[in-house]
């Protein structure tokens, strides 16, 4: 058995229209993949340590993302997935908190930001 | 009058009927959804490639309010008011505030990336593992009809002091310890306390 | 079955016992620990008796015993019985373990008195022939070796009794080492049996052997005989493993009278005599515990007729003896293996105890020529060591002559060369034997001598053995001791006229020679020794066994120390740092990858959640047949 849905001939026109006017859970997942990415993008490249927080929020901003829309979509009895996006977003608020703190201390102590300069653990 | 009235409203209906004939309202979902996607999405760029940080920031805080916006679309407002008040209050606060206290003197280049080369290997790996992402997004079942679940706010706060009341107490501590810590590492212990 | 049959465990268990209370409480207290030793080996000696009695009364044989035992562990599903056979052979070996066990041990009450590790010393003699009392009643191989390591271990304990004496140590190592090499034959023997057999248990052994001979020949058998008969060389100071048995001379004479006579050497002839069903199937293993015997027997013998030193002479005899008693048994006849050991016990432990006498009446001083009319001080000692050396001499009717007489006759029956030489080696036995008593005790009272009689705790166990040296011999010849014990069919043997005429005649030729060289001096010993030059060197120094052995094992182990020294350097050194270089050079490379960045680890971190993503689209695609539902 192969990915049917990468098989070209298997999509039809409407199948694509289907798709695009009518919003469900894929459309979400393509989303917050996409927020994902995006954040890892700039977790990688970023130099600043406030922006590299940022785009962590980002990321765990895809995750609740996906976190509701399996609960809105999927046929569950009760809320526990936005129950657990709750809980995300208190364990964020906490990172970003602390995050905001030791970027504050590290700044105060060394001078910088910058995640390069922030390599004592160098081999 | 009354004809006008009634042509009017038979031209109404004719139109409502015409346009719920041809699908609108569900092309109206999807156009609220696809202009909030593009609000998140295109704001999570801007955090990403904003040279001056108070601009990410700000990027940041209109993408947060995007998700919000379809946390609402999901007919999930509890979560949509904790995103707003959490994400797009709480935390967009903080982070402008660690702009403040770690100010540099250039602040329209105050948001740098790395060189050319990392940029494309970051660039890779993100997109490497959006595709893979992707392909798992398909592969998961396709529903759009909503599970009529009942009160929201009702259904999260029996769950949360019942079943999940253990983890809610720990996130309570959590939450707690965060402060204290946060408090430490920004005010500093000194020596004579120690 | 009476009492003491279905417990003869206990024989063993009380000295044992005895040596775990003594090391437990009352070590310090000398007086206590002689008590309780000598209690429970009293108590050990009266079961001996009765077990001895039982035996007769319930008229078990050789080929009829009396067998207890039980599974004591079982390892890779093969099980290890301990447990006790009885048979005529055990009782009498029994009885003569706990007689000379318990003399010793009051002897030791006077021979310890003053010495502050007396505690100590019971405890050792308790285990020792707990020991041996356990070796004798073994059920199997395993549970024999087991005890045979423990008494090799308690001649280790006591040889280097006097710990804080260097040749003491020296002597006490050596005595381990060498019966260690004999043990390790021994043990390989045993493995051999168990899996030839699949058992090493004495009694199944005994029938399976003859099918076994008869089924597939006497080729590997012959190989496991040898192995086995490694082990009593050792034990038992056979050439050329005899070295460690004068040296073990350095131990306090009650330990050597023990050992020679009672429990360590002659449990390799006992070994013999109770593996003889298989001994026996085979003439070419016969043969060479024949020739080890009658080789062992005059070439111990010819060293001792130079030695000076008391204990070293009859050090040798005991040597020469155990080399009869090997003979014995490689000519076929058990019965005068095992009477010989019998007597040979009376009144080598009645020799050695009347040398500790001696000695310690000297102040330590053991050169027999610097002693000399010992018959005025000391009568008692002089009138039982003149039975001891009788009774080795074989006069009769003392115990030596029967059990020798015994020995030649079978000698004679199946080789005329081993006949010859049992004889010059009796002849050389008394001529020793009598030089020791001449010049030890005849002669004139040197000035300076300091000799006493002896106390009575060390002079009645010499009366008492005296005794049993007088009437063994001739209680065992009319009570018909191979009635009893004996291998195959028995055949009742007269004492042969000419074979017995022969050794009493050499042995007075032998005794006049003594006594004109070293009581009438009518020739000068210096000058015969002169003449001898060279023969007279060689035997003085115990033909450089030793020295050889030395020579040899400091080839040995320069050579292989120079082999692992290069082996070190070269190989395990080069191996060890080219390892290290490969770590270094490793660790080098990985450290680029540990470069403190936290992006790049993030980056590699990402990497593998994609592998895993991807394994995961695949183990769900191929595996569980999941597909998409988007379309």
């Amino acid at each position: 058995m192969t990915l049917d849905i990468l098989h070209p001939f298997s999509i039809t026109f409407m199948d694509m229209m289907n798709f695009a006017t009518h919003i469900g859970l894929a459309h979400f997942l393509l989303l917050s993949a996409v927020l994902f990415a995006i954040g890892l993008f700039g977790l990688l490249t970023k130099r600043g340590i406030i922006p590299v927080l940022m785009c962590i929020e980002l990321m765990l901003n895809a995750v609740n993302i996906n976190l509701v829309a399996f609960n809105h979509y999927m046929p569950v009895d009760d809320y526990s997935g936005e129950l657990m996006a709750i809980f995300a977003v208190a364990v964020a608020a906490c990172e970003v908190a602390i995050g905001v703190a030791l970027a504050f201390r590290i700044y105060r102590d060394r001078g910088t930001v910058n995640v390069d300069d922030l390599n004592s653990l160098k081999g | 009058m009354t004809d006008v009235l009634s042509f009017i409203h038979f031209i109404v209906n004719g139109v409502m009927d015409f346009l719920v004939s041809i699908g609108a309202p569900d092309l109206i979902m999807a156009g609220i959804f696809y202009l909030m996607a593009a609000v998140t999405v295109l704001s999570a760029l801007g955090v990403v490639l904003m040279r001056n940080v108070v601009h990410s920031a700000l990027m940041l805080t209109a993408s947060f309010i995007g998700v919000g916006c379809l946390y609402i679309y999901m007919n999930a407002s509890f979560m949509g008011a904790v995103q707003f008040l959490v994400y797009g209050g709480a935390v967009a606060v903080l982070i402008v505030m660690a702009i403040m206290l770690t100010r540099r003197p250039d602040m329209a280049h105050s948001n740098p990336s790395r060189g050319a080369l990392h940029q494309l290997g970051a660039a890779i790996v993100a997109a490497v593992f959006c595709l893979v992402m992707l392909i798992v997004s398909m592969a998961s079942p396709f529903r759009t009809e909503a599970s009529h679940l009942g009160d929201e706010v009702k259904g999260i706060a029996d769950l949360m002091l019942t079943e999940y009341v253990l983890p809610f107490e720990v996130a309570a501590v959590l939450l707690l310890i965060a402060m204290i810590g946060a408090i430490i590492l920004a005010k500093g212990v000194s020596e004579n306390d120690a | 079955m009476d009492f003491a049959l279905t417990h003869a465990y206990l024989i063993p268990l009380l000295p044992a016992l005895a040596f775990v209370v003594i090391l437990a409480f009352t070590r310090l207290d000398k007086k206590k620990s002689a008590a309780i030793a000598i209690s429970m080996m009293s108590v050990s000696f009266v079961l001996a008796l009765l077990t001895a009695g039982a035996v007769l009364t319930d008229h078990l044989v050789m080929s009829a015993t009396y067998i207890a035992k039980a599974v004591w562990v079982t390892i890779g599903g093969i099980p290890i019985s301990m447990g006790m056979l009885v048979d005529p052979l055990t009782a009498m070996m029994l009885f003569v373990v706990t007689t000379v066990s318990l003399l010793v041990q009051i002897y030791s009450i006077g021979y310890m008195a003053h010495d502050p590790g007396a505690g100590r010393f019971f405890a050792f003699l308790s285990l020792f022939s707990a020991s041996m009392l356990g070796l004798v009643i073994s059920v199997s191989f395993i549970q024999m070796y087991a005890f045979w390591e423990l008494v090799g271990l308690c001649s280790y304990l006591l040889i280097g009794f006097y710990y804080y004496k260097d040749s003491a140590r020296e002597a006490a190592k050596k005595a381990f080492i060498t019966t260690r090499i004999g043990d390790f034959g021994m043990l390989l023997g045993i493995i051999a049996c168990q899996v030839a057999f699949g058992t090493v248990d004495f009694m199944e052994l005994r029938s399976i052997v003859p099918q076994y001979v008869w089924s597939s020949g006497t080729s590997f058998l012959t190989i496991v005989g040898i192995l086995l008969f490694i082990g009593p060389i050792g034990k038992s100071g056979q050439f050329p493993l005899h070295v460690w048995l004068p040296d073990a001379m350095e131990g306090p004479t009650p330990v050597s009278a023990l050992i020679h006579a009672a429990t360590m050497v002659v449990a390799g002839v006992y070994l013999v005599g109770r593996a003889y069903f298989i001994f026996s199937q085979l003439p070419i293993v016969m043969e060479i515990i024949a020739w080890v015997g009658g080789f062992t027997a005059i070439f111990a013998a010819s060293i001792a007729i130079t030695q000076r030193p008391f204990k070293k002479i009859l050090a040798y005899s005991t040597i020469s003896q155990l080399g009869y008693m090997m003979l014995a048994l490689g000519v076929g006849s058990l019965t005068a293996s095992m009477f010989h050991l019998m007597t040979h016990a009376f009144f080598k432990a009645l020799l050695f105890l009347c040398a500790g006498a001696v000695i310690e009446a000297m102040n330590d001083e053991a050169d027999i020529f610097k002693m000399g009319g010992l018959r005025h001080r000391m009568p008692t000692t002089f009138a039982c060591m003149t039975i001891g050396v009788l009774a080795i001499s074989g006069i009769p009717p003392f115990a030596g002559f029967f059990s020798k007489d015994m020995i030649l006759a079978a000698a004679r029956e199946v080789s005329m060369p081993l006949y010859i030489i049992a004889t010059i080696t009796a002849f050389m036995t008394a001529f020793y034997m009598a030089r020791l008593l001449f010049v030890a005790f005849l002669g004139d009272v040197k000035d300076d001598c300091p000799a006493e009689e002896t106390n009575a705790f060390m002079r009645w166990p010499l009366v008492v053995l005296a005794a049993l040296s007088v009437v063994s011999g001739a209680a065992g010849h009319f009570l018909d001791f191979g009635e009893w014990i004996h291998y195959g069919p028995y055949h009742e043997e007269a004492i042969d006229p000419v074979i017995a005429g022969v050794s009493i005649v050499l042995t007075l030729i032998a005794y006049g020679l003594a006594y004109e060289i070293y009581v009438k001096k009518r020739w000068s010993a210096m000058e015969i020794s002169h003449r001898l030059g060279f023969i007279y060197t060689l035997s003085y120094n115990k033909y450089y066994v030793d020295e050889f052995y030395a020579l040899v094992r400091g080839a040995f182990i320069d050579g292989l120390a120079a082999v692992c020294y290069w082996l070190d350097v070269h190989v395990v050194q080069a191996i060890l740092d080219g390892l290290a270089h490969v770590v270094s050079l490793v660790s080098e490379i990985l450290s680029i990858a540990q470069n403190g960045q936290v992006q790049r680890y993030v980056a590699v971190f990402y990497c593998g959640v994609i592998v895993l993503a991807l394994y995961g689209i695949y183990y769900a695609v191929r595996v569980l047949g999941i597909l998409g539902g988007a379309f």
